[in-house]
């Protein structure tokens, strides 16, 4: 019988089916692990005597409070202070207890547990991946079935290296047509995100396909399945291609020599077949998409760079959101002022994110006024942005640049965006107080976001692409 | 596990929609690293004001609040992250079910792993609740229905295998370590190695 994508996944990882009285049992092959979402997880592991049943099928690193100055130590952490500390040290006392290799803060390898998983070729196609987290949907960008997990699972896993889980249903998203210039994945997310709403993904599994998503590169798939979530998606996944397997050669963790071969005939089997059924599809066309950005509280409420702001038509949900946002309807937000820019976090901030905002800097000027902060994903990303010096055209332009973390995506580091202050961000959640308490944020690509810094006001980033 | 079979209480109502876990409990709270404390933060940036004051008009403030064990709140609550911080501050606080049209996956199964309760109800029946604040319902997980208004009745889906780990406070993790040795054989027999 024809199979998805995520039905090929799925099966190859059943212990045991599930029946109407269990769930399945899912064998997991790498699960993710950071600082927040894991100490009470080993607390239970501790209390029930039990050891880590596979650590060597567990990549472990610290990401969300880790500071993001040079030089900075967590002592100096601001704002979270005292207990951030404590969840470090408990951190790498946990894996040094449990014989976890830890990419610490000192490791060349560190950076958001998103971003290092594909980097060092960990993440892989057809395997099964978790993290208490959600935004590990990211890792389907690979043809990897991945989704966030709560504490209790963690542990489960810790444990087992198995969750139960009830099959979830499946949504095939067509995209056709090609990005235009100044038009991202970033755009292009927002814009199903908007089509669908926040919930339109709830307990589906999202197959992104056709030509727009083969024509992107990796970093442009894992924005897109990154955002997955935003859509309520268990997960989100990309059969692998050319791309897939040139961008996996050669990484550290990728398998070598004659596993390399066998490994990437199986990969090549992972499409979904001809005939296979899907629980629902929606399709969409990117051949006339702009610029998107968000104007409320969630990322469906989303609008082209030029659109204006829809009425609340007495929704007063919507009304609340706008409040917050201290936006008015039937305006664009072109006209909007700026006062803090955040390129980074794990939706948008690999190397052709930082290529993309730089090439909008280059020769320019961050605008009086406001602050740009760009924080690469990992050190390794930072590594190769210095040297083809990116860096420099950052500093340059008035920016700041700085190792790599979640920083301004969750502010949990210190680096928040001021009470009221308005913020154009590449990160994946404009939440109410998300980057900080009274923060107000905006999603955007890291061209737009480029864009708005040197302008001072929310930009359409495709003048800037002319003129350059 | 505690057994869980029936929840009484009055309702609390919080009628926005799209409530997502960065307001039922902010980021900058997450960095402790027990489960206990949390409900003092539950909706911390709603609950207080700026100076750190309660906001009298916010629901939970409301004294026909105090001890309410079911929080009625509009459409699709508890979309965003995984983390289980947010079910962690609900149960502490003393809440036990969330009632909504639409409950995010991973909140949902949190909730279930932890005996806090998702019960999605028809549109009908959660206005209603929206539009009657205080008011009695009865919760039967064994049966799997809401009573509500005195004498209404309906029906609430929830995973058969959820069901039979809370009337029975069964542990999950000791379900799968009884599964052992499927799980060693699966990985003996596997065609691969990850
Ligand atoms: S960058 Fe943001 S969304 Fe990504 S893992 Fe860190 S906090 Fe979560």
């Amino acid at each position: 019988m024809p199979s998805t994508l995520f039905e090929k996944v799925w099966h190859d990882h059943l212990v045991t089916p599930e029946t109407p009285d269990t769930p399945a049992i899912l064998y997991i092959d790498l699960h993710l692990i950071h600082e927040v979402t894991t100490p009470q997880a080993f607390a239970l592991l501790r209390e029930q005597q039990l050891p880590v049943r596979r650590p060597d099928l567990t990549l472990a690193t610290m990401d969300h409070s880790t500071p993001t100055l040079p030089g900075a130590s967590f002592k100096d952490v601001a704002i979270v202070g005292a207990s951030a500390v404590k969840q470090i040290s408990q951190m790498q006392k946990n894996c040094a207890d449990f014989g976890i290799a830890l990419l610490d803060h000192d490791s060349d390898d560190r950076g958001i547990v998103h971003v290092i998983g594909p980097e060092l070729g960990a993440t892989q196609p057809g395997k099964t991946i978790v993290c208490g987290d959600s935004h590990t949907s990211t890792h389907g960008a690979f043809g990897a079935l991945a989704f966030g997990i709560g504490t209790t699972e963690v542990g489960h896993v810790l444990a087992t290296q198995c969750l139960l889980q009830r099959q979830p249903k499946t949504l095939a998203v067509d995209i056709s047509g090609r990005l235009g210039a100044g038009v991202s994945a970033k755009d292009l997310i927002l814009a199903i995100i908007g089509q669908i709403g926040v919930n339109g993904g709830t307990r589906h599994v999202l197959e992104y396909r056709g030509a727009a998503i083969e024509a992107m590169g990796m970093d442009a798939r894992m924005t897109v399945c990154n955002m997955s979530i935003e859509a309520g998606a268990r997960a989100g996944m990309i059969a692998p291609d050319d791309t897939t397997v040139n961008y996996l050669a050669g990484r550290p963790q990728a398998p070598r020599g004659r596993d390399w071969d066998s490994a990437v005939t199986r990969w090549r089997r992972l499409v979904s077949d001809d005939g296979a059924r899907f629980d629902a599809m929606v399709s969409v066309d990117v051949a006339r998409l702009g610029p998107m950005v968000t104007f409320g509280t969630n990322p469906g409420m989303v609008i082209g760079i030029n659109e204006a702001i829809p009425d609340s038509r007495g929704d007063p949900s919507f009304r609340k959101a706008l409040d917050y946002m201290q936006l008015v309807p039937g305006k664009p937000l072109t006209d909007t002022e700026v006062d803090v820019v955040f390129v980074g976090s794990c939706t948008n901030s690999r190397l052709s994110d930082l290529q993309d905002a730089a090439a909008i800097l280059k020769g320019r000027r961050v605008a009086d006024g406001v602050t740009m902060l760009v924080v690469p994903g990992s050190q390794q990303i930072k590594e190769q942005a210095e040297a083809i010096g990116l860096d420099k055209i950052f500093r340059a332009a008035g920016a700041q640049w700085r190792e790599s973390g979640c920083s301004m995506c969750i502010g949990m580091n210190g680096d928040t965006v001021p009470n009221g202050k308005l913020s154009v961000s590449t990160s994946n959640r404009n939440f109410e107080g998300r980057q900080g308490a009274g923060a107000r944020t905006i999603l955007a690509s890291p061209i737009t976001a480029a864009a708005s810094a040197v302008s001072g006001r929310v930009a359409d980033p495709r003048p800037f692409l002319r003129e350059a | 596990m505690q057994p869980i079979t029936r929840i009484r209480s009055t309702t609390v109502v919080l009628p926005t929609r799209d409530i997502d876990t960065d307001q039922i409990i902010p980021a900058r709270f997450l960095t402790a690293t027990s489960r206990e404390g949390f409900g003092v933060q539950l909706f911390h940036d709603l609950r207080f004001n700026k100076d750190g004051s309660p906001n009298p008009g916010f629901a939970l403030n409301q004294p026909a609040a105090a001890g309410c064990a079911v929080l009625v709140a509009g459409n699709n609550f508890g979309c965003g992250s995984s983390r289980e911080h947010a079910i962690w501050a609900l149960l502490d606080y003393g809440i036990r079910a969330v009632v909504s049209t639409e409950i995010a996956d991973i909140f949902r199964n949190n909730g279930l792993k932890n005996g806090l309760i998702s019960i999605v109800v028809d549109t009908q029946t959660h206005q209603w609740l929206l539009d009657n604040p205080g008011t009695e319902v009865e919760i039967d997980i064994a049966r799997t229905t809401l009573r509500f208004a005195g004498d209404k009745t309906v029906a609430f889906q929830l995973d058969d295998f959820a069901r039979y780990c809370l009337v029975g406070g069964i542990d999950q993790l000791g379900f799968l370590r009884q599964r052992m040795p499927d799980i060693e054989n699966f990985e003996q027999n596997r065609s691969w190695t990850p």
